[in-house]
């Protein structure tokens, strides 16, 4: 039997903020656990939470741009549970009238656009961080560092609208980059900064009821996302196909077997008890607020591709390639020479560069060649200093030794051979050496100037400029 | 609004409070008789009453996104209430995810 899936996410985005939402504690990594604490994150009787106006700038911002309504007004509620890493005992969130509702994504699956409606995005506090082992030793107890504590999160819950696990990869990749391109997170998932919980279920084609849900947790990688969704499709559709039933269910993914495995289920149900919370008077976003956030709103990825296809004459796809993610369209931008080398820049930022890093197992942001340096190297093609081919060694070794491009050039003497008298020799020579393909030629075999050309190239280590070459050799051979 | 020992063992249960039978039997009578009291509010008209999520009229009380790290003397302090500590961590019973 064939299953129709449907997917739902919900995204934790930590605000790029100095300060925790409701306390001045720094956001950056502690010096040490349980430096960034102080009495309003560690809940001590008596302190009262403040809002951080960034974090409010922040989620309007990206309220905007995944096309929400930002709400005029707003309140936070206490999310009530008991765990060591909530020293509150509850967690201040939002329920009723969150900061944004009701947007949505366009992602491209099979070169169509699919939109992906946003349900809500609302404000809260991160919890600390437990730990129950250090390093290999398994300890008997649990250690808790509450730095974390009260740094703000974004949620950003999707609705039910993904029918395949593709879907849901295209709809992250997407939101993490407009998130990026607003400068409001970091995105770092592998350093929980940006968390994605997925709810998974199949249902018969056609049927209008969603099936029973599984919640998927604990995916390091937007990858990881992908996989385990791909994972819980297989293994809901063998439970229905066998006439079972599926369990609504949390289940961790484990990246290392490649499975999902259900959390111990919990005896009793989530009750949180919500309640406005008495502590944070509400948020109101009146017109002026929200026209001002929206002029300050920075260029987004389609708009970035539109233009680089528009301005730059760049093909649909290598505009969309560069603006997949905001390091590569700012690098691509830095390292154009000028606006007539787009495509040879494009070129070479696509082909040579990602698939040196993808080789390397780094990424843009660690490339060893910086933009400026990538600048230099084309900038020396455009003015006929060096051949394309011999920018390619060059560029070996401008990623292997971090050296410009100029400074391997001079040293290597690979400096192009232009100088006509100098070449007109060796034309010759190449003409006396391989009369076969001269004959070739003048039979009308145009493609055997190739190998001419070919062994001129030899003889000057393929410095000689190949443009020249084939036009003196033409004239020689007319 | 009836308060069965079963709503008061939940209530409980929710709040990590171990409660005897006797104290059972006396909570709920009087969480019973506090609803009941509560049901009086319910006689009033509020259907032009905007729902109140705080009790003083202001908004927006919002601070700037500067960030000062606690002396090592308040972290101190604040360590000090601890349940139990192990270093600079907070030390607590063996939690299994
Ligand atoms: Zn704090």
């Amino acid at each position: 039997m064939d299953f129709e899936t449907v997917i739902g996410l919900e995204v934790h985005a930590q605000l790029k903020t100095d300060s925790k939402i409701f306390c001045s504690c720094p956001t950056e990594f502690g010096k040490g656990e349980n430096t960034n604490i102080c009495p309003v994150c560690t809940g001590q009787p008596g302190v009262l939470p403040v809002l951080n106006e960034k974090a409010v700038e922040f989620i309007a911002k990206t309220g905007l741009a995944l096309n929400c309504r930002v709400n005029t007004r707003s309140i936070f509620a206490r999310k009530q549970y008991f765990y060591p890493d909530l020293p509150k005992n509850y967690q201040i969130s939002q329920y009723e009238l969150p900061v944004c509702e009701s947007g949505f994504v366009d992602i491209k699956i099979d070169k169509e656009t699919k939109r992906i409606r946003v349900h809500r995005i609302h404000l809260e506090e991160d919890a600390g961080k437990l730990l129950h082992a250090i390093g290999a030793r398994e300890l008997d107890h649990s250690l808790v560092d509450y730095n974390r504590t009260g740094v703000p999160l974004m949620e950003i819950v999707s609705e039910a609208d993904m029918r395949s696990p593709e879907e849901a990869y295209q709809y992250l990749s997407a939101l993490k980059n407009i998130l990026e391109y607003l400068g409001v997170s970091d995105c770092d998932m592998e350093e929980g900064k940006f968390r994605c919980d997925a709810n998974i279920s199949l249902r018969p084609y056609g049927q209008k009821e969603f099936g029973t849900k599984a919640e998927l947790k604990n995916m390091n990688t937007l990858k990881g996302v992908r996989e385990a969704l791909e994972h819980e499709v297989e293994r809901q559709a063998e439970i229905l196909s066998a006439g079972g039933k599926i369990i609504q269910e949390t289940r961790l993914w484990d990246a290392g077997l490649g499975e999902t495995r259900s959390m111990r289920v919990k005896e009793e149900a989530h009750d949180y008890r919500y309640f406005p919370e008495p502590d944070l008077v509400p948020i109101e976003l009146d017109e002026k607020y929200v026209s001002a956030v929206k002029a300050g709103l920075p260029e987004l990825p389609e708009a970035r591709s539109n233009r680089f296809a528009a301005e730059l004459g760049l093909s649909e796809y290598d505009a969309s390639v560069l603006t997949s993610e905001k390091p590569l369209a700012d690098y691509f931008e830095a390292a154009l020479p000028e606006k007539d080398a787009a495509k040879l820049t494009a070129n070479w930022v696509i082909s040579e560069l990602l698939g040196r890093l993808n080789a390397s197992g780094t990424n843009i942001n660690t490339s060893p060649v910086g933009p400026e340096n990538l600048r230099g190297l084309l900038k020396l093609i455009q003015n006929g200093t060096i051949s394309g081919k011999i920018a390619k060694t060059v560029f070996d070794d401008m990623f292997n030794t971090g050296k410009n491009a100029g400074t391997i050039v001079e040293e290597k003497g690979l400096t192009q051979i232009s100088d006509e008298a100098a070449l007109a020799k060796l034309c010759g020579e190449a003409i006396a050496e391989t009369p076969k393909a001269v004959e070739e030629y003048r039979s009308g075999k145009e493609r055997a100037l190739g190998s001419l050309v070919g062994v001129v190239m030899k003889k000057t280590q393929g410095k000689a400029n190949p443009g020249l070459v084939n036009k003196i050799l033409k004239e020689k051979l007319s | 609004m009836k308060i069965t020992n079963k709503e008061v063992d939940y209530a409980a249960r929710l709040a990590r409070l171990e409660l005897s039978a006797e104290e059972k039997e006396k909570y709920s009578a009087q969480l019973e008789s506090i609803l009941k009291y509560i049901d009086k509010l319910n006689e009033l008209d509020t259907s032009g009453v905007k729902p109140t999520s705080h009790v003083m009229d202001i908004v927006n009380v919002w601070r700037k996104d500067i960030s000062a790290r606690s002396s090592e003397e308040l972290v101190e302090n604040i360590l000090a209430n601890a349940p139990e500590r192990s270093g600079n961590f907070y030390k607590v019973k063996k939690i299994i995810e």
